[in-house]
């Protein structure tokens, strides 16, 4: 679905992103994990073409993203922090989504009932608390039942009850063959929900392998310690 | 892109500034239209308005406007729009709010008082400097990222065009002034978008006998159908030029 060739990407003189390969499929939630700044959400950028990389290339569907809008019609994206037009209202949000979209596919509206935004919908968006704000940001990304997801941190700063909700309808998306690639630092969370996982460590992918293996390999039951293992064999080598 | 326009319109009645700016267009103009009975007179005095309030006011206000939607912008960048479909309806939303605040602040009491061809000449004028100026901040705001570096850019950009760029005309015609410089001052004017609203609006005020030789020279190329078509052009260009500019940068930016 997704294939990224040796993507660079500089800030200044700050390297993020040095030489990033990857391929993403259908049907598998994927999770991109990595200590604070080693370039997770620049990659999660480049693939929403917010971010437009110094080299390298980015395929979706076998087509380049560059220079093309048209793909994000089958993509749904998530901040790790939403930010919308302070002075507009909730219901006139999800309404000017709508009507910007135009989009083909049925509309799915399960977590905006879920979480009950539409008895918000009144209230301007700069009045809403950050977790109300996550469930505003969630609804959006699944709204025009996209083939591909892109969550940066979905439960940060949502109530568990919330965070069990989105973990449930993010199981149910993987079972309608969507590709899922979400961020995260809660390890429990990405072993709960997760098919794969990616390591980017300073800039650089260093490893990316299913779970089932990953545990195999190191002889771990816990996904947390596996991955502590391998991160140390890699640091005495 | 007239969808995005139409969000930008919403939001930008929402906020209070605009409607506040029109009412002090608005006073402005009746005042001066009752001050003086002759309403050529009311004209030249509109004109300095015109030349220094409208393109400080358009080019402030876009820019924070800029800055403050930036957020929707962000939004629309992740959905499948066109980057050029994003910031030319930011720019049509603006523009048309910003041209119709001009049109009602000032349009309405030239249409009472002065509703000669000269007083359409000055809406013209006013109208598409509104429009350059408004160019040139959303070159300066998506060229900067950081709103304080936008606003002082901004700031500079029209300060050089009333105040700096004249004071570097008059130096080059003093050191000059021993040869022929009929053509460069044209030349010179047409680098400067306020320079060519006054002369616009001067030339079909025949004070242009007070300007002397050069004065001559300006009525002859200025005032013929050449002239005309050539001062359109040239502030066609100036609408353009930094929103094509603008287009090229936001098409490469990070967000």
């Amino acid at each position: 679905m997704i294939e990224i060739q040796k993507i660079e990407k500089q800030f200044g003189n700050l390297s993020v992103l040095k030489g990033v390969d990857a391929s993403f499929n259908a049907g598998n939630v994927v999770s991109i994990i990595g200590p604070n700044g080693s370039g997770k959400t620049t990659l999660i950028k480049c693939i929403l073409g917010m971010v437009v990389p110094d080299n390298g290339s980015i395929q979706f569907a076998g087509k380049n993203i560059l220079n093309d809008y048209s793909y994000r019609q089958q993509l749904g994206y998530m901040p790790q922090i939403g930010r919308y037009p302070e002075n507009m209202k909730m219901g006139q949000l999800f309404a000017m989504m709508k009507d910007l979209r135009k989009s083909a596919h049925v509309l799915d509206e399960e977590l905006i009932n879920e979480y009950q935004l539409m008895a918000m919908q009144d209230k301007p968006m700069r009045t809403l608390s950050g977790g109300t704000t996550q469930k505003v940001s969630a609804a959006l990304a699944f709204l025009f039942n996209p083939k591909v997801l892109i969550l940066d941190e979905p439960t940060a700063g949502l109530d568990p009850l919330a965070a069990e909700i989105l973990k449930a309808k993010i199981t149910k998306a993987k079972e309608e063959g969507k590709l899922i690639i979400i961020t995260s630092h809660i390890m429990s969370e990405v072993e709960e929900i997760a098919d794969s996982i990616m390591y980017l460590y300073e800039g650089k992918v260093n490893f990316y392998k299913t779970i089932t293996s990953l545990k195999q390999e190191t002889g771990e039951e816990k996904l947390g310690k596996a991955i502590a293992k391998i991160m140390k064999s890699q640091s005495h080598a | 892109m007239l969808k995005i326009a139409k969000y930008v319109i919403y939001d930008i009645l929402r906020s209070k500034v605009l409607i506040a700016y029109t009412l002090f267009l608005l006073v402005i103009s009746f005042s001066l239209f009752a001050l003086e009975t002759d309403g050529a007179k009311s004209i030249v005095s509109l004109l300095s308005i015109v030349l220094i309030i409208v393109p400080l006011i358009s080019i402030i206000f876009t820019t924070t406007y800029f800055y403050n939607s930036y957020e929707f912008i962000e939004l629309l960048v992740a959905q499948p729009l066109a980057r050029n479909t994003i910031l030319l309806g930011e720019f049509l939303g603006v523009a048309l709010s910003m041209a119709a605040t001009f049109f009602i602040g000032i349009g309405i009491p030239v249409l009472i008082y002065a509703s000669s061809s000269t007083g359409m000449i000055l809406l013209l004028a006013g109208i598409v400097l509104t429009l350059s100026f408004i160019s040139i901040a959303f070159f300066a705001s998506v060229a900067m990222r950081d709103k304080a570096k936008g606003i002082g850019l901004s700031l500079l950009l029209w300060f050089y065009f009333s105040v700096i760029y004249d004071a570097i005309v008059l130096a080059f015609l003093f050191s000059f002034s021993d040869y022929p410089l009929d053509r460069a001052v044209i030349a010179l004017a047409s680098l400067n978008p306020i320079d060519m609203a006054r002369l616009m609006v001067l030339m079909k005020l025949d004070i242009s006998a007070l300007m002397g030789f050069t004065g001559a020279v300006y009525k002859q190329f200025f005032g013929s159908s050449f002239g005309l078509f050539y001062t359109i052009g040239i502030m066609l260009f100036w609408i353009t030029l930094p929103l094509l500019a603008s287009v090229r940068i936001f098409k490469k930016k990070n967000l």
